[in-house]
């Protein structure tokens, strides 16, 4: 497995092998699905709306609808402006959502394709929405597609009437369904009213109930989307993935944010819990202080199992950040910590970690990719592998245990339905983390060693 | 502020008319920017007296994507601000998308924010792609000059642009100022010019007769106002400066049929010997 990896590590510019990131609609589409009744459109050519559907459906297992304005030789010739004004014709038709979410390809991007004028020019039935972003995919990762969309939606549907709603607006960041619910269930336990943009529980978890449905109860509604602009403050998690929408509200409707990392580990919850209780001004009920306590206790238990322990951290940027809070606090060395989207804030804000629990041997890198990661850990080994499907070969090659967090999560099931947020999400990866190196000792010990108390 | 794109054939003389029009609103104590929007990069080259400017694409692809305005922004004569958005050579890659690109960034890095009377849009010869109209799109330039000649060919290439104006005016708000007339020496230049710029449903704002004195400064990098500030060519410039900051004749062009352009052609185009 990967044997030809070599291990010397040479400086690379252009080429990246087996890159940590996907593309920019891969975001936006699964933005626009957490938009209750939207249908997500790809203003391009159908190989693009088939890969990125794949995509989403392969890591929730559940369908990602989408539609595509199917570009040919000619559109990329005259521009793709006919094929997407029949495009929203034939969808309103045929698959009757009440909001489509266009957003742009390499290829229409190159072409440079109007959409503002587009839409302007478009029919659209009385009551229903048409809105777009753009998406050149040689730009950024999934991460701008994802806040991208949610500015898009922002930018042509939410307005300030000078009336406030008394909520506050949450943007979840790049997150699983699981996690939306999770911080949900935070804000309610702490009294606060919210809207949460985009929310795609309900939609990616949505229930079998034996029958077909194209739009689930999930999602963000268009009134709420719309009342974002009457909110009080905007509490966006997330630092790399919420910030642009965030500022957007800010400028837009003169509204406050507090920009916090996502709530991964005891401190990142616990500013968030702090966050929502400055806004409803309410006490923090015991069922948070148990669930607290739990973790705390759990943390207890297993650290000299953990302690000391080093691993190698990939995947998508704020996950990666919260994956790493959550190993320092375990008291573990997040000795390599990775992302493939390209924005150096992350390997300040890592290093920031870092710098909090000591830790000196420790390296973050951005815009870098698996096979960087993987040279690293042939060079010096790691006790455990934390990040997405991609990253089990690199296991299977170097024999270490293997965990699974982030997206994308191609080979297993349920994941996309439980929390990584929180202190159960917490609780989660401490017990995922935990076991995987208990496993690993239990498989390779003595048999004389072999612990049924551990 | 007033965000204003020149387009017109290549070669017809829009750079060297932008800047030497941009020298006299900045000597009547305007706030300018100029974008060059020319894969050449040089629209800017008398403003700055010939600096060669880092481009904002050539920037962007040695620096990558987090880098400061000054780095591309250049301040030449009367304070005018400099950008040139550059491009890939010739034969290859995609200049309009580097147009897209590189006043997208501009945009990120909040060149527009600027207390600014005006922005200019140098771009190159036709709207040949989505690419060139960029700066012609909804929230950019409302106001267009063409620039032309009574050359056969500058008419026609001016026709084409007008068609183009017409696609983004209905949706967009764009609007013809108006043609400048950079002489030729043709044969009823300046009839000829405002017959079809009646036909347009505009104006023929100004005519800038041929004078060695363009060359002359041109060769010292730069603008006639600024190498010899009182000949009577910088006072042409001066004017054209004056007429476009008090234009108030904005429309939405009639591009003509070629029939049409043919027949204003033989008109006025040719005089009798």
């Amino acid at each position: 497995m990967l044997d030809l990896t070599p291990k010397e590590l040479k400086t690379r510019e252009a080429l990246r092998i087996n890159p940590c990131k996907t593309c920019q609609p891969v975001g936006a589409m699964y933005a626009a699905l957490g938009v209750h009744r939207c249908m997500p459109h790809s203003h391009g050519s159908q190989g693009c709306a088939s890969y990125h559907r794949t995509f989403l459906s392969r890591h929730f297992k559940d369908p990602a609808m989408a539609s595509t304005s199917s570009f040919t030789e000619g559109a990329s010739v005259f521009g793709g402006g006919s094929n997407v004004k029949t495009a929203v014709r034939n969808v309103f038709e045929i698959y009757n959502p009440d909001i489509i979410a266009i957003h742009t390809t390499c290829l229409s991007e190159t072409i440079g394709d109007d959409m503002n004028v587009y839409i302007q020019d478009m029919d659209i039935p009385e009551g229903k929405y048409v809105v777009h972003t753009n998406t050149p995919s040689y730009v950024g990762s999934h991460i701008n597609g994802f806040y991208n969309m949610m500015s898009g939606f922002i930018n042509y549907l939410s307005k300030k009437t000078g009336v406030s709603n008394g909520k506050a607006a949450i943007f979840p960041g790049f997150v699983n369904p699981g996690d939306m619910r999770e911080t949900k269930r935070l804000a309610k336990l702490m009294g606060v009213p919210y809207i949460m943009f985009p929310d795609t529980s309900g939609v990616m978890d949505a229930p079998m109930t034996g029958r077909f449905e194209m739009y689930p109860r999930g999602g963000t509604t268009i009134p709420e989307i719309i009342s974002l602009g009457d909110c009080k403050k905007v509490i966006a998690l997330g630092t790399i993935t919420s910030a642009e929408p965030a500022e957007l509200m800010k400028k837009k409707f003169k509204i406050p944010f507090s920009l916090l990392p996502l709530p991964m580990g005891i401190e990142a919850t616990d500013r968030l819990i702090m966050e929502l209780a400055g806004f409803s001004m309410q006490d923090v009920p015991y069922e948070l202080e148990e669930e607290r306590g739990q973790l705390v206790d759990i943390l207890l238990d297993s650290h000299q199992y953990t302690y000391q322990k080093s691993c190698a951290i990939f995947g998508d940027p704020d996950t990666v950040l919260g994956l790493t809070a959550i190993c320092t606090e375990m008291g573990m060395i997040p000795k390599y910590v990775i992302t493939g989207h390209p924005k150096e804030d992350f390997v300040r804000e890592a290093d920031a970690l870092f710098g909090k629990y000591g830790l000196t041997d420790c390296k973050a890198r951005a815009n870098a990719d698996l096979f960087e990661l993987h040279q690293l850990i042939k060079n010096d080994p790691v006790d455990i592998l934390i990040g997405t499907s991609y990253g089990k070969a690199i296991a299977k090659a170097e024999g270490i245990p293997f965990v699974r967090a982030g997206f994308p999560i191609l080979d297993r099931y349920v994941h996309s339905y439980l929390p990584l947020v929180g202190y159960s999400g917490t609780m989660r990866i401490v017990e995922k983390i935990t076991n995987a190196i208990m496993d690993e000792t239990d498989r390779n010990c003595a048999d004389e060693d072999l612990e049924f108390v551990m | 502020m007033r965000q204003v794109a020149i387009y017109g054939k290549g070669g017809i003389g829009k750079s060297t008319t932008t800047q030497n029009l941009n020298a006299g609103l900045g000597e009547m104590g305007k706030k300018i920017m100029i974008v060059g929007c020319d894969p050449k990069a040089d629209s800017t080259r008398l403003i700055l007296g010939g600096l060669a400017q880092q481009t904002v694409l050539d920037t962007l692809r040695e620096e990558g994507d987090d880098i400061e305005l000054d780095l591309v922004l250049k301040k030449g004569f009367c304070g005018i601000k400099c950008v040139e958005s550059g491009g890939p050579e010739p034969g290859v890659g995609c200049a309009g998308r580097g147009i897209i690109t590189s006043i997208g960034l501009l945009e990120r890095l909040g060149a527009y924010e600027a207390d600014l009377d005006y922005v200019f849009y140098d771009v190159l010869g036709d709207v040949v792609c989505g690419g060139f109209a960029m700066p012609i799109r909804e929230g950019k330039a409302r106001e267009i000059y063409i620039v032309c000649s009574g050359e056969m060919m500058a008419l026609y290439a001016a026709n084409n642009i007008s068609k183009g104006i017409t696609k983004f005016a209905n949706t967009g708000g764009v609007r013809l100022g108006g043609l400048i007339c950079n002489s030729r020496k043709v044969d009823g230049e300046a009839e000829l010019v405002e017959a079809f710029a009646k036909e347009l449903g505009t104006q023929m704002i100004h005519f800038v007769p041929r004078d060695n004195m363009v060359q002359r400064a041109e060769i010292n990098k730069k603008t006639v106002i600024d190498y010899d500030p009182g000949c009577p060519q910088a006072d042409v410039y001066r004017e054209l400066a004056r007429k476009i900051d008090e234009n108030d004749m904005f429309v939405i062009p009639k591009p003509l049929k070629q029939e049409r352009l043919e027949q204003i052609l033989m008109e006025h185009g040719i005089l009798d010997a």
